[in-house]
């Protein structure tokens, strides 16, 4: 960041003249503009109407608020994304923190393939991702299969179709599939830190645990900051993976604020008012996460 | 020595667990997409030949060589246009000082932290009062927005590591902006520009939310669109289904294995931008 900066400083403004900048970034605004900023503008407009997208809308005020924090669906949703938080922003964090380092330490042959391979689920599709595991977690499918074979299939259940289990199940995909990112920012990091940090630890009579403690966990808090920051928006943000594989269900017992949005926007009884302000609600929460891992990350460095 | 060896053991067989945890759902689902069609497979049967006529059947009567060629077109128009657009705002970001530069840079920004669910709704009605819901303008347009400002930034920071005495000298020798963007300074940006081009391709052609709303119709479905329905019209066909995820997700993992680096980088390198 200093030395970004520093260049800033020096850098040239040669063609800094006139019009010509403002033509150079003309056409990335020109999209901008139009399709980001102003619907996001428009949302917030929209959160104080009640409309059913078709007949003229009426001025509510915060009414769409208000109703939103007394209504039991928006509750849930909220409370399951929270539940999602721990599966999908922690964890994949703290296996990733143990795995990075671990390999950090000591080389294993086919390290980097096995990474390769950890890394594969982040290039693919949400909803190619839930087609998948709505086969491995299916009555039939082989993670009932194996439970049965082992002679665990008092433990074999219909997955998703299981109101206490359900969650938990998306959970755990969302974490299988956000691993990898965690493992790849945290091993680029652990090269950064230099071996004479570790060598001192050893001299003081450091073991492998303690050096993770005072060494390696001290040095990544900016790495795991962005990691939190990433899973935990994604977590708060899971819409895909529900879309295809429980839309919500069994029940309301994995509804997440993203389901909601999309069907009091495009459901049966409409009330788009409703939904912006369901969505101006998660922005607020994405944008505070986001500060307030920030912050934790910067402090002490 | 003997801690050593416990530990390489214990690594590697960490390691070795939590890829295979990875990689067994990806091959079972590739094994479950080699059965015959309307097979009755349970857990991790193995098909006695692989069989392909899921995949044809896929390709063509549910519609899949549509699907995926609508993906192609959207995700080349988005590609081509959001790197070009990318590298000529990250240019003026990166290398020249305006009025308004910084305020200009945090609107670009928060645009991309501003989570789409909140901007798709109010998209959707203004896009049907313009007409254009329901053409792939309405997906393509949209894309180009949200890659614009992940793009700029991406370029912005490549464009900052040129020492400035490089754009200076070919400033001396008479070059104009553009030409010293195109000849001095873009030859050396390749690897941010491959990797700005891989990461828009593979976001472009996963992206689930936008289609989903924009498109009604079903010649304009693009690939991903394609498997909820699929899994609609042939609810009971598990193993055409398998086919149609693996068809869906071959391109960006084709893409993936070919230039690997580029895409760790630009995922982690471009996390960081938060």
């Amino acid at each position: 960041m200093s030395t970004e900066t520093a260049a800033a400083k020096r850098a040239p403004a040669v063609y800094g003249r006139g019009v010509t900048p403002y033509l150079y970034i003309l056409p990335a605004f020109l999209v901008f503009v139009p399709f980001v900023i102003v619907p996001f503008l428009r949302a917030i407009q929209l959160s104080f109407f009640e409309w059913d997208g078709l007949n003229p809308r009426e001025w509510v005020g915060f009414g769409n608020y208000r109703d939103a924090f007394t209504d039991p669906l928006v509750q849930t949703s909220f409370v399951n994304a929270f539940e999602l938080v721990l599966f999908i922003g922690v964890m994949p964090v703290c296996i990733g923190l143990v795995l990075a380092s671990l390999s950090a330490s000591v080389r294993v042959p086919g390290d980097a393939a096995f990474r390769t391979m950890i890394f594969l689920p982040q290039v693919i599709a949400g909803v190619v991702i839930g087609v998948t595991w709505r086969w491995i977690v299916a009555p039939d499918g082989p993670l009932n299969e194996t439970l049965r074979a082992v002679g665990l299939g008092r433990f074999a259940k219909t997955w998703l179709g299981d109101s206490t289990w359900a969650l938990p199940t998306i959970g755990v995909i969302g974490a299988w599939a956000t691993t990898g990112l965690c493992v790849a920012l945290f091993h680029a990091a652990i090269q950064q830190i230099p071996q004479s940090l570790y060598e001192a630890a050893a001299v003081d009579g450091a073991g492998r645990i303690r050096s993770f403690f005072a060494v390696t966990l001290p040095s990544l808090r900016g790495p795991i900051a962005v990691a939190l920051t990433l899973t935990v928006i994604g977590a708060l943000r899971t819409f895909d993976l529900i879309f295809i594989t429980t839309r919500g269900g069994p029940g309301t017992s994995t509804y997440v604020p993203g389901m909601l949005i999309y069907n009091r926007a495009f459901g049966t009884n409409v009330n788009v008012g409703s939904s912006a302000a369901i969505a101006i609600l998660l922005s607020i929460l994405v944008f505070g996460v986001a500060l307030l891992i920030r912050r934790i990350g910067e402090r002490r460095t | 020595m003997l801690v050593r060896r416990g530990n390489r053991v214990a690594t590697f067989a960490l390691l070795a667990t939590v890829a295979l945890i990875t990689i067994l759902p990806i091959a079972s689902v590739l094994m479950l997409s080699f059965h015959e069609s309307n097979a009755q497979v349970r857990g991790f049967d193995l098909p006695d030949r692989p069989h392909f006529e899921t995949y044809r059947n896929a390709w063509t009567t549910a519609r899949f060589s549509t699907f995926m060629w609508n993906s192609v077109q959207i995700s080349v128009l988005v590609v081509v246009s959001s790197v070009v657009i990318s590298v000529l705002s990250g240019y003026a970001f990166g290398t020249m000082r305006f009025r308004g530069s910084n305020a200009l840079f945090n609107v670009l920004l928060f645009g991309m932290i501003v989570p789409y669910e909140a901007v798709v709704v109010p998209l959707y009605h203004d896009l049907k009062w313009a007409n254009l819901v329901n053409t792939h303008w309405s997906v393509v347009l949209p894309l180009l927005g949200t890659n614009v400002a992940f793009g700029t930034y991406w370029m912005r920071a490549y464009f900052r590591t040129v020492p400035p005495a490089l754009i200076e000298a070919a400033a001396i020798d008479g070059a104009g902006s553009f030409r010293t963007l195109w000849k001095v300074l873009l030859p050396g940006g390749r690897p941010a520009v491959l990797t700005l081009t891989v990461l828009v391709f593979m976001w472009s052609w996963n992206e689930f939310l936008l289609p989903l709303i924009m498109l009604s119709s079903d010649d304009l479905r693009t690939a991903p669109l394609g498997l909820p329905y699929f899994s609609t019209r042939y609810s009971t066909d598990r193993v055409g289904l398998a086919a149609a995820a693996v068809m869906v997700a071959l391109p960006i993992v084709v893409v993936f294995v070919a230039l690997q680096r580029s895409f760790v980088n630009g995922i982690t390198a471009g996390a960081v931008k938060e």
